[in-house]
């Protein structure tokens, strides 16, 4: 099962986004900011990590940074999600590694392809 | 796949309501001339994790009117747009209309509140006024729906050479055209650096692809969307099919088109969140009445790790108690080291017992901060109002009370700080002749006190004009004209009912509007109120609460064979009354005097149905209680022990009852039922000639 860490600081995100890919079989983890994802991307591996952009601690572009930094997560794909007025941010995102976004508002549909767009 | 968005509203409606309230408080602490860029970001995260997810759930009203808050806040973060007052204001304001919104969407209600369409021309027109970076409102999507009919694209792809180091991998993109139409694909020969300088982690190669497919161009970008600033792509029609804008249905080949529609429609559906969008469409309330808000009130309760660990904890506690319990009661013979262990056990058992009952009572409670957080916006908006200059201090915000509690005190808490803010303080202008601060200060206090919660409001005006309020009273017939009141007691008149006229609002610079409301909510959570008055030195009021509504300090009393509980909080006295003090009416009604009182008495025996001792006024014992200021006696046979009861609703188990509020189970096993001092009044009809037949 692939597993899927999944960093939001809204709840409801969270669970959509988790309640999401839990039904199509993955394994997913919830983190609540960039901080949190950093230190369970550390304690194990992750085949995909979703994240927010906005977030307290630490944000998701940083996040990102740091996660390919880490030999782990070299090649991982790792998404952010992102808003339509975000077109700076997929520029600042993609500067530091990530692998593509999801524009918010996505319905699950939209998720699943694209998780399944990068995870094969 | 078939996902029902519906059931993540309520805790979306939830933390959408927290952040509301974080960009308030944080809105109010904002230095406007120069703003800590960190207030600045929480703010706009809030707006924007509202807007995100009002979008996706489909509650387009919310996200239309966020997406102006965010833009403007955006803004303002990235310093494209000086912070002004009257964008706290706009905020502000915002807040309380989202606020609406949110109310009329989880009571399924519609929202047609004038000032949206205002403030969103508002929000406009402010976001118009300066010239800022355009947002570009990119929807790559937009095109979508105009190409049709299949064509065969060749597509050239010469992968950057970071492309894997992004996680991105071009076969799983070649996979996803493959998925749109026929694919082949061919390596271009391509020239890769000098061993010295090969890094085995980049990506050297450049393929020509062609694809055979009915899906419009832009939709193939799409698939290279994520890469395409750091690749070479190019892509060639290869084979013009019938593909120009103009080819309506009917002038193209029969299948395709039927084909075409069949796959482009739903596409552009599902860029559509799945619950329909209007709020007010039936479908949404259909869906909605599952899963949430069947009551105003929301049930959940968000409870921190902390205490959900205590409670394991206990458990665990109570685990091993009880099997050293166990070991002992196995001993064959009970000799006197095995009494001892027993008796230490049961120790251990009452005590984590106790334990036990307390973690779970803390999980119902919450800081009063939830209570405390709408004061500062309150005292600011309200000063602004009146022209007074206040200071706000707010103590004890930690403190922890009963969500239910907490949710019912706070109308009267508003209540008691709007009437410190216009009647308590002086204008800045009054204050400064009396020689006193011109900023006047408002405290609200919190704390425990022998498993009680006091909640205190405190300001530093003018106190009551005793003066006023007597004159009032005796207008209002309330006191004799002749009567002399302490201090005190002429406070205590602005509790009376008589006292919350318009009149008396327009001409008394004293408190006394609805006082008596507040007293009655605060009676009803079995709390108490006082109130301490200094002329010129300001007021301070005093609640006194039970911690939660599930435990209340009883007085057990007996009539005949059955026992009841009175809530402590509602018994004045209690007193035995000669003959002398009994007047019979002539609609056979029995007044008691006390003092300079006449008190009605209820016999409890009669209201009940039970065999009494005591059948007259004179034979039992008449125990005063308070309700809503209004005395009345109660006839009981004997007075029993006060102890500390826990409420189990007779609703829930059985049927509402009038007259009594509960049921508790006492030490013997007995149920005996609470008095509902308010309902009992009612249901003996005091005042009128309800009389009921013994």
């Amino acid at each position: 099962m692939k597993k899927i860490l999944a960093v939001d600081d809204s709840a409801s995100m969270r669970q959509m986004v988790g309640f999401t890919l839990k039904t199509a079989g993955f394994d997913v983890t919830e983190a609540c900011n960039g901080d949190e994802a950093l230190k369970a991307a550390q304690a194990g591996q992750y085949d995909l990590v979703i994240s927010d952009v906005n977030m307290p601690v630490m944000d998701g572009i940083t996040l990102i940074r740091n996660l390919r930094t880490l030999p782990a997560y070299k090649f991982t794909p790792l998404l952010m999600l992102t808003t339509e007025s975000g077109g700076d941010k997929k520029q600042e995102g993609r500067a530091a590694g990530a692998t593509g976004w999801i524009v918010k508002p996505f319905n699950p549909e939209q998720l699943l392809a694209t998780v399944r767009k990068v995870l094969g | 796949m078939d996902i029902d968005l519906s059931q993540f509203s309520q805790v979306f409606f939830e933390e959408s309501i927290e952040g509301l309230a974080i960009m308030e408080s944080e809105l109010l602490k904002l230095d406007v001339a120069t703003p800590d860029p960190e207030t600045i970001n929480t703010i706009f995260r809030a707006a924007h994790s509202i807007k995100g997810g009002s979008a996706t759930f489909g509650f387009t009203q919310v996200a239309n009117y966020t997406h102006l808050l965010e833009t403007l806040l955006d803004e303002i973060r990235d310093g494209r747009r000086q912070m002004q007052p009257e964008h706290v204001d706009i905020l502000l304001l915002s807040v309380d209309l989202l606020r609406g919104m949110f109310e009329a969407l989880m009571s399924q209600a519609e929202f047609n509140d004038p000032k949206l369409p205002e403030l969103e021309l508002r929000l406009n027109h402010t976001l118009a006024n300066q010239p800022t970076q355009a947002q570009s409102a990119s929807t790559p999507s937009a095109s979508t729906a105009t190409q049709s009919t299949a064509s065969c694209w060749q597509i050239d792809f010469k992968a950057g050479a970071d492309i894997m180091r992004c996680g991105n991998d071009p076969m799983l993109m070649f996979a996803e055209l493959a998925s749109k139409g026929p694919l082949t694909a061919e390596l271009l020969p391509v020239s890769f650096p000098v061993w010295d300088d090969f890094d085995p982690e980049a990506c050297y190669l450049h393929w020509r692809l062609a694809l055979i497919t009915d899906e419009p161009l832009a939709k193939l970008k799409e698939v290279f969307e994520w890469v395409e600033d750091e690749c070479e792509i190019s892509y060639n029609q290869a084979e013009a099919a019938p593909a120009a804008e103009l080819a309506i249905p009917e002038q193209a080949q029969p299948p395709q088109p039927e084909v075409d529609m069949a796959v482009s429609a739903p596409e552009v559906i599902a860029l559509v969140p799945e619950v329909p969008a209007s709020p007010s469409d039936k479908a949404v309330a259909s869906q909605k009445q599952s899963a949430a808000a069947k009551s105003g009130e929301s049930s959940s309760i968000r409870v921190s790790t902390e205490k959900i660990d205590m409670l394991i904890n206990m458990v665990g506690e109570l685990v091993i108690t009880q099997a050293m319990l166990g070991q002992i009661g196995q001993q064959d013979e009970i000799n006197q080291e095995s009494l001892l262990l027993l008796q230490q056990g049961l120790e251990q058992l009452a005590s984590h017992t106790r334990d036990l009952q307390e973690s779970v009572m803390q999980i119902r409670m919450l800081p009063i901060s939830f209570a405390f957080n709408r004061f500062p916006r309150l005292v600011r908006d309200i000063g602004q109002q009146l022209g007074k200059k206040v200071e706000l201090i707010l103590k004890g915000e930690d403190t922890e009370l009963d969500k239910t509690v907490l949710e019912k005190i706070v109308d009267p808490m508003v209540h008691l700080v709007r009437n410190s803010l216009d009647h308590g303080l002086e204008s800045p202008e009054v204050r400064l002749a009396q020689g006193k601060p011109e900023t006047g200060t408002i405290m609200l206090n919190a704390y425990h006190q022998g498993g009680c919660i006091i909640i205190e409001i405190a300001d530093d005006g003018a106190g009551l004009n005793t003066g006023k309020i007597l004159q009032k009273a005796r207008q209002k017939g309330l006191v004799g004209p002749d009567e002399e009141l302490s201090e005190d007691a002429i406070h205590q008149l602005i509790f009376k009912p008589g006292f919350s006229t318009a009149d008396a609002v327009s001409d008394l610079s004293g408190r006394g509007v609805g006082m008596d409301v507040v007293k009655r909510n605060i009676h009803e959570l079995n709390g108490s109120i006082e109130l301490k008055s200094d002329a010129g030195k300001g007021s301070r009021f005093t609640i006194r609460l039970p911690l939660t509504l599930a435990i209340l300090d009883g007085q057990l009393v007996r009539i005949g064979k059955h026992i009841y509980v009175v809530p402590l909080v509602s018994i004045y006295e209690s007193l035995q009354v000669p003959t002398n003090r009994i007047n019979r009416l002539s609609d056979g009604h029995e007044l008691i005097r006390l003092r300079d009182e006449y008190l009605p008495v209820i016999k409890m025996y009669r209201e009940f149905n039970h065999d009494a001792d005591a059948r007259e006024i004179k034979d039992g014992l008449v125990m005063v209680v308070d309700h809503n200021n209004e005395k009345t006696g109660l006839l009981v046979d004997e007075l029993l022990a006060q102890q500390q009861v826990v409420i189990k609703s007779l609703e829930e188990n059985y049927t509402r009852i009038p007259g009594i509020s509960g049921a508790t189970i006492l030490g013997d096993g007995t149920v005996a039922l609470i008095i509902d001092v308010a309902g009992l009044v009612k249901l003996a009809g005091i005042g009128s000639s309800n009389e009921h037949a013994a």
